[in-house]
């Protein structure tokens, strides 16, 4: 990967938790803890492992252009913020939609999209959802509904090594995710038919929306039992950029390839610990509150201490 | 007497399937009993096996459309939504996937009971943004209903007729255009899938009482050519459908829905599952108890027309088709 010119990468991730947490702070409320997660995974991705084009959408997102349909010519996903379809380069499936504003983050901060698109998050009529859907930015699936993402990613890579293409699928998955069957079915398929041109990378922060996996449902050896349906399978350090790297490039022909990356939900932003296990969404249930944590955060984050 | 062809459906869909390679045929561990053995064991390149996993089935289908491939569905229609039906919604139908649903099986087709049947299918799938709605009729319509449903820009769900299959068109599927079967002035009975062939056996016993019946087949549920059906019902004494389906939601419904918005005024009766589960029996034992048969439709159109029709069981069974079929076992799923 060429990397001259660009950003560094553990820069980019301390970009996407600021961004993040400011945007978070301005509007009262959240889906924090993802960034805090997810932080390093995207940013290895998009500043590194993806090979991707230049974008095809504006820097500021269109707004929503309607529903698919027969009848709406109009309407587009967001992955034209992942430039054009190419059989040489990547695709990029966002399975845990809610963690839109982090994805949006990352776009902005590897220059994909303009900051003033975080303008247009969650207004009526935009394309730039709290919840993505397929014509959000980065996005180029509906799977708001989990589980449903790696299955899509399946067939789109099946359809590709079909086509010869050179192109690898990328999958950004949530750990909760490994609950639904779906994700087991999937599992079972890829490896079945040895579709090995499809690279998932999973958030493993043990949360979901009731609190800790453990308490509400655990997924007990996730590394072996993923490794014992057939994949390629890598439990590394989720904020050792390293240890990602080269997990990223480890891929075996025959197998597809998952990597678990083994994350804590408040890395950077050590006052959410006090939050735990209820992370899934930050609320303030006071202005005090939001006070304390505007401060402790944003002294950890190096940034000014301004109000918000 | 009418013809039986075997297994129509598995002949049409390898010369369809085999001059297009980008037609990818997915199966989910009933092969056999959607006909595509024989595609599979000659064609291994366009088919994918994704065994009895219908999530997973549902969403990479919508992987396989969203680069171009068009793969078509096979297992029993009964699996194609009720257990999947997230995956369907989000994996396909919102995103408009060119996905085609090959449902078999339909209704109470099959001896398999209340998990087996998809007797709700076509509410659900009506119901349904983006999706269209097609049903087969007798042998010639799974013949050539691949094609019209490929034509369809999004996704398609179909009820394939498997097995014998009477042929009772000589033309072939024409896409939201009702088939007009006999014109009368009394009565118009529109019908669909395997209720076709009923009304048909009630036709020579209505007309020797001189009953004007206009009986018209409609094979396209969604969209629904609405042009045909007033231009049929305006005028009548009454009107009655009749599905293997339940009456809430299917053709009854739709055909309740456009009489009410044009204002006709025309009395209507739905025959078919009255808000009720069926079990597992044989095709003529479920049809007869409860009431999708040509038995049922004299009954519903004497009442409407407010007259003893007197046409019993007897009568009907001189041109009853069923005794053609008794040689295929409705047990061997």
């Amino acid at each position: 990967m060429t990397r001259s010119n660009r950003r560094d990468t553990a820069d980019i991730a301390a970009g996407i938790r600021r961004r993040v947490f400011l945007h978070t702070m301005r509007n009262n409320g959240g889906y924090l803890s993802q960034a805090c997660s997810a932080a390093e995974s995207l940013a290895l991705l998009y500043n590194e492992v993806l090979h991707l084009g230049a974008p095809t959408l504006p820097p500021v997102p269109l707004p929503f252009a309607g529903v698919p349909s027969a009848s709406n010519p109009d309407a587009f996903t967001g992955a034209g913020y992942h430039g054009p379809v190419a059989p040489e380069y990547d695709r990029f499936v966002v399975s845990p939609a809610h963690y839109a504003l982090v994805i949006y983050s990352a776009l902005i901060e590897t220059g994909r999209m303009d900051e003033a698109a975080l303008e247009h998050f969650n207004r009526d009529g935009s394309s730039v959802e709290m919840i993505g859907a397929e014509h959000s930015p980065g996005m180029e699936v509906t799977t708001g509904s989990l589980a449903q993402g790696l299955s899509m990613a399946s067939g789109l890579a099946w359809a590709r090594k079909r086509r010869g293409e050179t192109g690898k699928v990328w999958v950004y998955m949530s750990d909760g995710e490994f609950q639904e069957g779906q994700t087991w079915e999937c599992l079972a398929a890829m490896s079945h038919h040895r579709i090995d041109n499809i690279r998932v990378l999973v958030d493993v922060n043990r949360q979901q929306c009731d609190g800790a996996m453990g308490s509400v449902l655990d997924l007990g050896d996730l590394p072996a039992r993923v490794a014992a349906f057939g994949a390629s399978m890598r439990s590394v350090d989720g904020h050792d950029l390293d240890a990602l790297r080269e997990a990223s490039g480890s891929a075996e022909p025959g197998k597809p390839l998952v990597i678990l990356a083994n994350t804590s939900p408040f890395q950077g932003m050590a006052f959410l610990q006090k939050r735990f296990p209820r992370l899934h969404y930050v609320r303030f249930k006071s202005a005090q509150e939001r006070e304390e944590m505007q401060a402790a955060i944003a002294a950890e984050l190096g940034l000014a201490p301004a109000g918000s | 007497m009418v013809d039986l062809v075997n297994r129509p459906y598995a002949g049409a869909f390898e010369a369809f399937a085999s001059a297009r390679p980008e037609v990818l045929c997915l199966s989910a561990d009933l092969t056999s009993s959607c006909e595509v053995d024989g595609f599979r064991d000659r064609h291994p390149e366009q088919f994918l096996s994704l065994g009895m996993a219908e999530q997973n089935l549902l969403s990479f289908a919508g992987g396989l459309a969203m680069h171009g491939f068009r793969p078509f569905l096979h297992t029993f229609a009964v699996f194609l939504y009720r257990r999947p039906y997230d995956q369907l919604v989000n994996s396909v139908a919102y995103s408009n996937r060119k996905v085609r649903l090959m449902g078999f099986l339909p209704g109470i087709t099959t001896p398999g009971g209340i998990t087996h049947q998809a007797i709700e299918d076509i509410a659900v799938m009506r119901a349904l943004p983006n999706m269209t709605v097609l049903e087969t009729g007798d042998a010639t319509e799974v013949e050539t209903v691949l094609e019209v449903a490929d034509a369809v820009d999004g996704p398609v769900y179909v009820r394939v007729l498997r097995g014998e299959v009477p042929r009772l068109f000589s033309t072939p599927f024409a896409f939201n255009r009702l088939r007009t079967l006999s014109e009368g002035g009394d009565v118009l009975v529109v019908t669909s899938g395997i209720c076709t062939e009923e009304a048909m056996r009630a036709a020579e016993p209505l007309k020797a009482r001189k009953i004007g019946v206009h009986h018209l087949h409609a094979s396209t549920l969604k969209p629904f050519d609405r042009a045909g059906l007033l231009a049929a019902a305006r005028g009548k004494k009454g009107v009655v459908t009749l599905e293997n389906h339940v009456v809430n939601g299917g053709l009854g419904s739709l055909v309740a829905e456009i009489l009410a918005e044009e204002g006709l005024g025309v009395p209507l009766r739905r025959l078919g599952l009255d808000d009720t589960f069926a079990h597992g029996a044989s095709k003529p034992y479920l049809m007869q108890k409860y009431g999708l048969d040509a038995l049922a439709l004299c009954q519903a159109i004497g009442r409407l027309l407010g007259r003893d029709l007197d046409i019993g069981e007897a009568e009907l069974s001189a041109v009853r088709l069923d005794t053609v079929h008794s040689a295929q076992k409705a047990e061997a799923l």
